[in-house]
């Protein structure tokens, strides 16, 4: 099978999970969306109507303006398709297609820094700063551990692979969010030296903002790399263990090239392949890892966003959310397939 | 490819970090079964129930930082009464006394006098207390509530009724300003300065019944500490120790079931998919990557809250997501075994599918299953701590998740509180720790590779 066709059933796969994971979302919060659409919508009328003191005035009994409310409100949910159950297709379908062109709706009580209440807008917003903490944290994992792991696989059995090997496995079992809440307690209530919520209190507007954005990032960086890079470099020593034992490097050695030539040039370079695509997957991993680190940090990114919806139980931010982290973990799994087939050609000629 | 089970124990065992791991399951699994026998299953919907922690002292620490302390912090103290009882004509008057030897470097954090008496008609109530300087005060003088028959009345005095504090201001003088200084700062105070008073101190309650058949079922006096136990207790006076120690089995079940739930589930549909090859095949691995590739952690908050969260279910969404790796990975070991001889013998000898399999194909993965149980167990129960870690568990069993929950609920970290913090989270690691050191020294047991 050719590269191409390889990357276009790698997509349509990709495609249908996204699909799949709308629909379960959909489907799952469906029947309360209704509910609290229906509530808003008969609260928006009744205002609506007795607001209106010219209109209110033309009904003589308090049971006909109630009658021409229920109307209306009949009108509103009929146009709005409330009436139909929300399992009917067509009413699941307008709201994939809706969802599916970045059409999330208003959000219920969660409103953007800037006070808009559009879901889109609020997304936008949070999402740049989940980026920023989680690729510069998966960023400084991957480059110690990747070092950490050369040093470990060419001293197998030192005292550096021991420990290293060690602290790998002990850090694994570690919840992240566990140490973050340890981390605030030493380093922001014990020694004052970080901000214990990772929110500044500067306006965004402010020209400080994104200074002070960087200082309160310090501490949830330090933890996810602390808890990270064990594991990888555990993970970057054990594929180049495997690839030091294979019969072309016994060959290079015989050959007389430098230890060091080997494990950095040739060694490292087929070894690639598994180490991109557990960096791929890291980064998507840590997406879905975001909420409770960034709840516990209090960081103004989707994790926190994520988080809040459900507590606050706001639907469309949660579908909006939902399908955003979803589109992103996808998008790195996809890029981990391609960058991996690209690397190991038997891969797609499987 | 195959070990025979006795092969595979003894070359496991010889690994030094096995043995560690199974000596910390060793001691988790006592841990539970003390748990399930001391408390059993009915009571853990106690651990919410505010009635049960009434004697215990709000946020204090655990009683052996003592130790290491110049400074003694009080302990909290359950007092049981010496029982005097006496006559007076038709009267009847019941005196207990408490006494304890006040030691300590700080004030008490409150005290109580909890009773449980059994009468007829409307009893007096008198509380006094003697000091170690021979001074003396009545705390509180008072009618118990009327009862028309006689029956069982549960009463609770607390240092907090402003009675007391004025009883106590007009029974002893004070050389400073006593206005903002809560009472039970002022019955164990020197009387120049707001010090506390180390000695002998003596509580005493007198009941006076005039129909002179009061009863006492229970009573006991608590001088409300700083500290408490050995793990201390939390902002809701919940004793720590049993909150860990229940938390054992729970996660241990959590771990347990979920793992081998997933790695059954995962063996079967892998092997089933790599054995029929093809078609089949093709359509069971799509499938497989579309869980594999939908975001775990979102879904399972969302279900969650939608679907509910009792702790069996939230078991079976872990599995729901659990299993795809196990089927990765057995589907292509099947596909492996499947070329072997005697599975192409026994299938050109007409064996149907199922039987190869289980008699032939499962046997053959069984050691990579027991590694795969043993690795998946921490994921699983940092991954549930996780839920209830957001407020999303089951709240009636407490998880060592849903303490550390309700610790930054009342912000925990904030308050200095650190054994509210550090022993749960230290608790899923130690668990999880185990479990990977058992899957790892099986792992390299059954994995030749890794062996060097």
């Amino acid at each position: 099978m050719g590269f191409k066709r390889y990357l276009a059933k790698r997509a349509i796969t990709m495609f249908g999970v996204l699909m799949a994971t709308l629909l379960i979302t959909v489907a799952l919060v469906g029947s309360n969306m209704d509910a609290i659409l229906k509530q808003s919508v008969s609260f928006d009328i009744r205002q609506q109507v007795t607001n209106d003191k010219s209109l209110v005035s033309t009904f003589k009994t308090t049971e006909q303006l109630d009658k021409y409310v229920k109307n209306q409100i009949d009108l509103r949910v009929r146009s709005l398709g409330l009436d139909q159950p929300w399992y009917t297709p067509q009413r699941i379908g307008l709201a994939m297609y809706k969802i599916l062109t970045l059409d999330f709706g208003r959000a219920k009580f969660i409103t953007s820094d800037s006070g808009s209440s559009d879901v889109k807008t609020i997304i936008l917003e949070k999402l740049p700063r989940t980026i920023l903490l989680f690729t510069t944290a998966t960023a400084i994992v991957s480059l110690v551990g990747i070092i950490l792991g050369s040093i470990s696989a060419s001293k197998v059995g030192s005292k550096i692979d021991r420990i290293t090997s060690g602290f790998a496995i002990v850090s694994s079992s570690f919840p992240v969010w566990w140490v973050g809440i340890l981390m605030i307690f030493l380093f922001a209530f014990i020694y004052p030296i970080f901000p214990a919520r990772a929110t500044p209190s500067l306006a965004v507007t402010d020209p400080g903002y994104f200074p002070a954005l960087l200082y309160h990032m310090t501490l949830p960086l330090i933890t996810l790399v602390l808890i990270g890079f064990g594991s990888w470099a555990y993970l970057v020593r054990n594929f180049l263990v495997g690839v030091l034992q294979e019969d072309f490097i016994t060959a290079k050695r015989t050959m007389g090239i430098d230890e060091k030539k080997i494990l950095y040039r040739h060694a490292l370079r087929n070894a690639a392949p598994p180490i991109i695509t557990v960096l791929a997957l890291s980064l998507s991993g840590s997406l879905g890892g975001a909420i409770i680190t960034e709840a516990v940090f209090d960081w103004p990114g989707m994790g926190s966003l994520y988080y809040q919806a459900i507590t606050l139980l706001d639907l469309p931010v949660i579908i909006g959310a939902t399908y955003v982290l979803t589109a992103f973990f996808l998008a790195s799994i996809f890029l981990a397939d391609v960058l991996y087939a690209y690397f190991d050609p038997r891969v797609r000629r499987q | 490819m195959s070990f025979s089970p006795k092969e595979v124990w003894k070359e496991f065992v010889r690994s030094k970090l096995a043995l560690v791991g199974l000596g910390i399951l060793a001691v988790l699994i006592l841990m539970s079964v003390i748990a399930l026998v001391a408390m059993p299953a009915g009571n853990f919907g106690k651990w919410n129930d505010p009635t049960r922690w009434l004697a215990y002292p709000k946020a204090a620490s655990p009683a052996w930082i003592n130790y290491f302390t110049s400074n003694k912090v009080p302990e909290h103290m359950v007092l049981e009464p010496r029982e005097v009882r006496q006559e007076q004509g038709g009267v009847s008057v019941i005196t207990e006394v408490f006494s304890t030897n006040y030691g300590y470097d700080a004030f008490p954090s409150d005290f109580i006098y909890q009773y449980d008496a059994n009468y007829k008609g409307s009893p007096l109530l008198q509380i006094s207390v003697k000091r170690p300087d021979g001074l003396s005060t009545v705390l509180l003088s008072t009618a118990l509530p009327a009862s028309d028959e006689k029956k069982v009345v549960g009463g609770m005095v607390f240092s907090t009724d402003n009675s007391v504090k004025k009883n106590i201001e007009n029974g002893i003088d004070f050389s400073f300003s006593t206005a903002s200084v809560p009472s039970q700062d002022l019955v164990f105070s020197e009387t120049n300065q707001n010090r506390v008073q180390k000695g002998l101190y003596e509580f005493k309650a007198t009941f006076y019944d005039v129909d002179g058949s009061l009863t006492l079922d229970q009573s006991r006096f608590i001088v409300g500490g700083k500290a408490y136990g050995l793990m201390g207790t939390d902002d809701l006076r919940r004793d720590l120790a049993v909150g860990l120690l229940w938390g054992t089995p729970l996660a241990l079940f959590i771990g347990v079931t979920v793992s081998i739930g997933s790695v059954a589930l995962g063996l079967l549909y892998g092997v089933y998919a790599g054995f029929k090859g093809g078609g089949t095949d093709e359509v069971m691995m799509r499938f497989n990557d579309i869980i594999y590739a939908m975001p775990a952690l979102p879904l399972l908050i969302i279900l969650a809250v939608t679907v509910g969260n009792s702790i069996f279910l939230i078991v079976g969404f872990l599995v729901v997501f659990g299993w795809v790796g196990i089927a990765k990975v057995s589907r292509s070991m099947a596909m492996q075994i499947k070329t072997l001889q005697f599975v192409e013998a026994s299938k050109l000898m007409g064996q149907k599918d199922f039987k190869i399999i289980f008699k032939h194909v499962l046997p053959q993965l069984l050691p990579y299953a027991f590694a795969s149980i043993a690795i998946s167990v921490p994921a699983a129960i940092t991954t549930e701590a996780g839920l209830s870690f957001l407020g999303l568990g089951d709240p009636a069993f407490p998880t060592w998740g849903q303490m550390l929950h309700d610790a930054s609920q009342y912000g925990a970290a904030e308050r200095g509180l650190w054994w509210w913090i550090l022993p749960p989270g230290m608790m899923i690691a130690i668990t999880g720790l185990a479990f990977v050191f058992i899957g790892q020294a099986m792992d390299a047991v059954v994995n030749p590779k890794l062996r060097r």
